[in-house]
């Protein structure tokens, strides 16, 4: 049952949903807000991905390369037009105004493409499969893998060795005393939300070709375990994001080679109760702060 | 001509007015301390100078700009700095990462490593713990990181709210002397302070807050005579060493 198949599956979900979690927890991190627009970067990623190859008959590298931009353009244009306006009002003007984007964005799509899924148009070689030492694979699972780890990488430098990651992180700490450092505010918002974009875009890539079809509420469901996958790793980390991205995509592989055939259809519902008895013996996720802060005065 | 001029500035926490009319001013190379106990708007005052908080009314000047209603990072750049209230260390960051932020504005690659040097100097903890996270220093050794990190950013004003909080009296020593070396090295600072009787003996002149306003202003000496009358700032209840206990 735990096989070479299993690990290898197991490990491109966990990547999907690490990928999910951290581009989530980028925006909260800094703004402290769960950005509920989130899900819809992934859906237009996905439109821009059969938009571009029913349109513009673009390639299939081009169309995922249009895809990963309209994300990050999508992401970047909703905190400059949106969120950039109410920052300064109530956390909760942040949140409604996050719900607003979403709503908006959903009908945009729904106005003018259609309410109807489309199809999109993935890669020939996503659905190939190879033989790894007896367990066929996926071709696209490799792929997701291949790709988080670079992704990853790539995130960590930048958070560690660039003065932008330091303002970040700097930042989702503190923010005000960021800006006290001479940081603008401005700056690090626009980039963390530049990123979540980013990472957005990729996921979705290898989110909508499970369903190889895309329609206005595609993003419901990753954004829902984009949550879960945070809350559960912890919301005050990146790290924390892709632990949990991991740990949620085991769990639930877990559920599905162990339930029942009868009871897979409801391998969602014993998922959430995992959680939320978890979450009851370590509120603050599997990652904790690695320091406690001091009260002074 | 000073280098900084607060003039009749009030504030206010949404419906709260803070303060009720607040006039300062700090020449360039003087040490002067706002004194006052718990809640009169000593840091409500810094927080407006630095455009954390919107003044409601009055106008900030630095080195003949004005500067009311600019963001916190453009007054970082004309050359003000804040060591915030409780230290406020990055405390996932490592001591380096720290400094290397204070030195954000106006950052010179030639001369970061040569004022790293001169910080090590000043504080040699530093240089100890230059790879651990802020977070892990003791109370005293953050405020003296809060401290640096404000210095790598070459202020021409540092504000320093509150240092000696929290501090066993050793290190409120400690601070106390760093305080004296940064004015003898010509910086230019507005000290916040509870410990008036501490602040008084290093001071050149000293405001007196009550109630979100000025009460008295003046030498160091001549707050010292008033002291007598106003006593009741002074009790020993403002004292570090009681401050260590009730912690
Ligand atoms: N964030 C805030 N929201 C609402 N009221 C506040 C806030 N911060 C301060 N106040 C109020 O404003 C007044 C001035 O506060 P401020 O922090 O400036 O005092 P302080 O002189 O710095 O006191 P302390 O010595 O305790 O630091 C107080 O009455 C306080 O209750
Ligand atoms: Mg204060």
């Amino acid at each position: 049952m735990i096989d070479l198949e299993f690990v290898i599956n197991t490990l491109s979900l966990g990547s999907l949903y690490a990928l999910l979690a951290l581009g989530l927890v980028l925006v909260y991190g800094i703004l402290k807000l769960v950005n509920f627009a989130y899900g819809e970067y992934i859906m237009i990623a996905g439109y821009a991905i059969y938009l571009s190859a029913t349109l513009l008959h673009a390639p299939w590298y081009l169309t995922l390369l249009i895809a990963v931009l309209a994300a990050v353009l999508v992401s970047y244009l909703t905190e400059l037009i949106a969120f950039r306006p109410v920052r300064s009002q109530s956390p909760n003007a942040l949140i409604v105004t996050s719900f607003a984007v979403s709503v908006f964005l959903q009908n945009v799509v729904l106005i003018m493409v259609s309410p109807r899924a489309r199809p999109v148009q993935l890669p020939f070689f996503f659905s190939r499969t190879i033989e790894i030492a007896g367990a066929t694979v996926p071709l696209r699972n490799l792929l997701v893998i291949a790709v988080t780890a670079v992704l990853l990488v790539a995130l960590s430098l930048l958070m560690k060795k660039t003065v932008v990651g330091m303002a970040m992180r700097a930042a989702a700490d503190k923010f005000t005393t960021t800006r006290l450092m001479g940081v603008p505010a401005n700056l690090v918002i626009s980039t963390a939300f530049v990123i979540s974009g980013l990472l957005a875009g990729v996921a979705s890539i290898f989110w909508v070709s499970r369903s190889a079809s895309v329609d206005p509420l595609t993003g419901a469901a990753p954004l829902l375990i984009a949550f879960i996958a945070v809350v559960t790793g912890g919301m005050h980390s990146t790290l924390g994001a892709v632990v949990g991205g991991f740990v949620y995509g085991l769990v639930f592989n877990l559920l599905s080679v162990t339930l029942p055939a009868s009871m897979i259809s409801y391998r969602d519902a014993f998922m959430f109760a995992l959680v939320v008895v978890f979450l009851l013996f370590r509120p603050a996720g599997i990652i904790k702060r690695g320091y406690t802060e001091e009260r002074v005065g | 001509m000073a280098m900084l001029t607060v003039e009749n500035l009030e504030a206010s926490y949404g419906a709260v007015r803070a303060l009720h009319g607040i006039s300062i001013e700090v020449a360039e190379g003087e040490l002067v301390a706002l004194l006052g106990v718990n809640g009169v708007g000593k840091s409500t005052t810094l927080k407006s100078i630095m455009g954390v908080l919107r003044p409601v009314k009055g106008t900030i000047t630095f080195e003949g700009q004005e500067i009311t209603n600019r963001s916190p990072e453009k007054i970082v750049k004309r050359g003000i700095s804040l060591v915030p209230e409780g230290r406020e260390i990055f405390g996932t960051l490592t001591v380096e990462e720290n400094l290397r932020l204070g030195a954000y504005v106006g950052f010179k690659r030639d001369r970061y490593k040569a004022d790293l040097e001169e910080m090590f100097e000043l504080f040699p903890i530093l240089k100890d713990r230059f790879h651990q996270a802020g977070g892990l220093l003791s109370g005293g050794e953050q405020q003296m990181l809060a401290i640096a990190r404000a210095l790598m950013g070459h202020p021409k004003l540092i504000m320093l709210d509150e240092p000696s909080l929290g501090l066993s009296p050793a290190m409120t020593d400690q601070i106390f002397r760093l305080i004296v070396t940064l004015k003898e090295r010509g910086s230019t600072i507005l000290l916040v302070e509870q410990n008036a009787e501490r602040a008084l003996e290093i001071v050149d002149r000293a405001y007196l807050l009550a109630n979100g306003q000025i009460e008295h202003a003046g030498t160091a000496e001549e707050i010292k005579r008033k002291v007598d009358v106003a006593s009741v700032y002074f009790g020993d209840q403002t004292d570090a060493d009681s401050c260590e206990v009730s912690l």
